[in-house]
């Protein structure tokens, strides 16, 4: 459906993107996961045709964009970052005009703003002007009004950016539905929680470079350890957590708050091993559970820097 | 077609859903229209905001001196008032009056002397608002005039002229310094006129007074005034001419504004979401255009209906023609907005250097004051100014009633204008957010 190949940008010495490849099938959602100016929103202007690339290319359905009223842009929905909406005009109203760009009117416009409506909710105040909305309900209309001439594509440009959490569970609503459609979605973001729960895959970028391409469960396996096991303990006088340490599958073990956190390589065959020592030699405990490292350990493995406070 | 029309439809539902800017858009123009065209004639231009503002202090009292002051007072073109010294030298210093005229003692007396002997002249002082010196000069002229008649007319009728004739004789007899040629002449001279003012008072004791000199000596030719207009017995409409001036003025800063507003536009999401559109660079400058041209057209003639309505401003040349001026300085001006967002860099900075630029081609292209007021070497730089052509195609087809024939040049230069800003807006449009 749609492959970036070896993208490179840059605006005199500063490169902003380097060599970036990555694909999306149909159907899928691609997570572009980087901090604030990782080059997630260079690429996603590339993709859209806003920005030319000083070399690489985008092939959508194995074509290329070739001018600017290419038909190939129709099957592309762009979300931008920035709010994209007239405050002056009313919701349909301004969905009128974005599907009048696609040469979208008449009955088959308004049932297509019908139909972008009731998907982010907001069907009810089609007749408000946009200036009276609140931050959340802009950002699903900013969603609808890119739906609107069915694009196969949807780029998605950070679309939580600035929103309550109520809102933000909207929109995730609202993709989620797209998903069911078949839509392909290209998500850009910096909350790993929103790739880990959208993504089907996810493209780590900093330094507007692919540092990582993998499915979260592939991702996860780069890691030392997968999983962590947090055991509850019921006493914890003279208890020493390097003796964990000698087991096979162990990678890490540390005591805090009457709690152990073992970490293991290889849940199923690390876990047992564990919770059978503990027994063995006395040492009671009354919960225990497991727990993935996240997305943010993963950008903190591959690059030793947090992903909140990259630069 | 449905994108263009869209895009056209969008921009002008945005102008006209601001109503307040809408109000004010075309209110301060109609008031500042208003204004300058009361200033400058009005409706027939012998409004008495043209009358010059003069005071006159007649330290003199005399026959003469009573005469000259009523002389001015019934001048057309001032508006006398009695004064002291001190007094109008307050009020012409606070810039209430144009001029005072000072009349000194002992003012008759010495001019009936001076008229014939051209010795110990009078002065009359004249004290002026040194911002008025065109005025002044004005005031001068009329003076001079008044001054010559009042005077000759008492020399030759009055009572005091027949003293001064005698006075005048026995003076030219005593003088050693009239040569014996000269006394002779003037001895004859002074001679007549005594014979003639001894005649005249002893017609005027049997019958009124009559003849050629009985009001004086005159200028001897008179002018026949004729203002050419659109044609006999259609007067000067000054407003004609302040209304396409701030109707040109206001639609350059809505070009501006068209301008600014593109720059602004193109750091938004609006901007990304049009760009990713299938839609060409041609339709996105080209709906702006014409988005633009209609709002400017709006403008206009809000501005002329306006002005139609309330002052009576006809375009009485060629409609069409007026029509096309309308039509060619909308496009000029639209290109012009075009071409303010092509060149400029960050919307502030550009909103000052287009201000500026705005400011100038209005002050160049004469609509606040009408170029004839320029220098020669001005006027003819102006010819490189747009809005010296449209503002010299409007008066053309307002108040002058000119053909649609006048109305061809400033038309087609205007488009040119527009080519030119367009081409200039297209090559140099930045369509990429980074610049």
């Amino acid at each position: 459906m749609l492959e970036v190949n070896g993208l490179t940008k840059s605006y005199g010495g500063l490169v902003a993107v380097s060599g970036v490849s990555f694909r999306a099938d149909r159907g899928e959602t691609i997570g572009l996961l980087g901090p604030n100016g990782a080059g997630k929103t260079t690429t996603v202007s590339i993709i859209a045709g806003l920005l030319s690339a000083d070399s690489g290319e985008v092939l959508i359905d194995g074509r290329q964009v070739k001018s600017d009223t290419d038909p190939v842009k129709l099957k592309i929905g762009l979300v931008p970052q920035d709010m994209a909406l007239y405050d002056q005009l009313s919701a349909r109203d301004n969905l009128t005009f974005f599907a009048a760009l696609y040469s979208i009117s008449g009955a088959k416009a308004r049932q297509a703003i019908d139909d972008a409506l009731n998907l982010v909710g907001l069907a009810d105040r089609a007749g408000d002007k946009v200036g009276t909305f609140s931050g959340g309900m802009k950002r699903r209309l900013n969603l609808a009004a890119a739906l609107l001439h069915d694009p196969e594509i949807l780029l998605l440009d950070e679309p939580t950016v600035g929103v309550d959490p109520q809102s933000r569970n909207a929109i995730f609503d609202n993709l989620e539905a797209l998903q069911k459609r078949g839509k392909t979605l290209i998500y850009t973001t910096h909350y790993m929680e929103e790739a880990e729960r959208l993504c089907d895959r996810i493209v780590i970028i900093d330094h507007g470079r692919v540092i990582a391409d993998d499915t979260l469960q592939g991702l996860h396996k780069m890691l030392p350890i997968t999983n962590v096991i947090a055991i509850e303990l019921d006493r914890v006088d003279g208890f020493a957590p390097e003796a964990v340490l000698a087991l096979p599958e162990v990678k890490s073990a540390e005591l805090s708050d009457g709690t152990l956190r073992v970490g293991v390589h290889d849940l199923s065959g690390g876990a047992p091993g564990v919770l059978r020592w503990l027994t063995e030699n006395g040492h009671a405990y009354h919960h225990f559970s497991s727990e993935q490292p996240d997305l943010e350990t993963v950008f903190l493995t591959l690059t030793g820097r947090s992903l909140r406070d990259s630069k | 077609m449905i994108p263009f029309l869209a895009l056209v439809r969008k921009d002008l539902r945005i102008f006209f859903n601001d109503r307040k800017a809408v109000i004010i858009g075309l209110v301060v123009p109609i008031v500042l229209a208003s204004f300058f065209g009361y200033m400058f004639g009005g409706q027939g231009g012998d409004a008495a905001t043209s009358k010059l503002a003069v005071l006159v202090i007649d330290e003199d009292g005399s026959d003469i001196s009573r005469s000259l002051v009523s002389s001015l007072a019934g001048d057309k073109n001032l508006d006398v008032k009695p004064s002291t010294v001190d007094g109008a030298k307050e009020v012409v210093r606070k810039g209430k009056a144009t001029a005072a005229i000072v009349i000194p003692k002992n003012f008759g007396q010495d001019a009936g002397r001076a008229l014939f002997t051209g010795a110990n002249k009078p002065e009359i002082g004249l004290l002026y608002d040194p911002s008025h010196k065109m005025e002044l000069e004005m005031v001068k002229g009329i003076l001079s005039g008044a001054v010559m008649q009042t005077v000759s007319k008492e020399m030759f009728n009055g009572s005091s002229g027949r003293e001064m004739v005698n006075d005048s004789l026995a003076r030219v007899e005593n003088n050693p310094e009239i040569r014996a040629g000269d006394r002779k002449v003037l001895r004859d001279l002074l001679g007549s006129v005594k014979e003639l003012n001894e005649r005249r008072a002893a017609e005027q004791t049997a019958t009124p007074a009559q003849g050629s000199l009985s009001g004086g000596l005159t200028m001897p030719f008179e002018t026949h005034e004729e203002a050419l207009t659109s044609g006999n017995n259609v007067a000067y409409n000054g407003y004609a001419h302040a209304f396409a001036g701030m109707g040109v003025q206001f639609i350059l800063f809505m070009g501006m504004d068209v301008g600014i507003a593109l720059l602004l536009l193109r750091q938004t999401g609006l901007w990304q979401r049009l760009r990713a559109a299938p839609l060409s660079r041609t339709m996105l400058l080209g709906s702006r255009t014409v988005s633009a041209a209609l709002i400017a057209g709006f403008i206009l003639t809000a501005i002329f209906t306006f002005a139609r309505v309330v002052f009576g401003v006809r375009v009485l040349g060629s409609f069409m023609g007026f029509v096309g001026v309308c039509i060619a300085f909308s496009l000029m001006t639209a290109a012009f907005g075009l071409m303010i967002a092509a060149l400029g860099g960050t919307p502030e900075a550009t909103r000052g250097f287009s201000v500026m630029a705005t400011l100038i081609m209005v002050m160049l292209g004469g609509a606040w004051v009408p170029t004839f007021v320029f220098p020669p070497w001005l006027r003819k730089l102006t010819l490189v100014v747009p809005t010296r052509w449209a503002m010299d195609g409007l008066d053309a087809m307002t108040w002058r009633g000119f053909g649609i024939s006048e109305a061809l040049a400033p038309i087609a230069v205007l488009l040119m204008f527009a080519l030119l800003f367009g081409t200039v807006a297209v090559m140099r449009f930045r369509w990429r957010a980074e610049g």
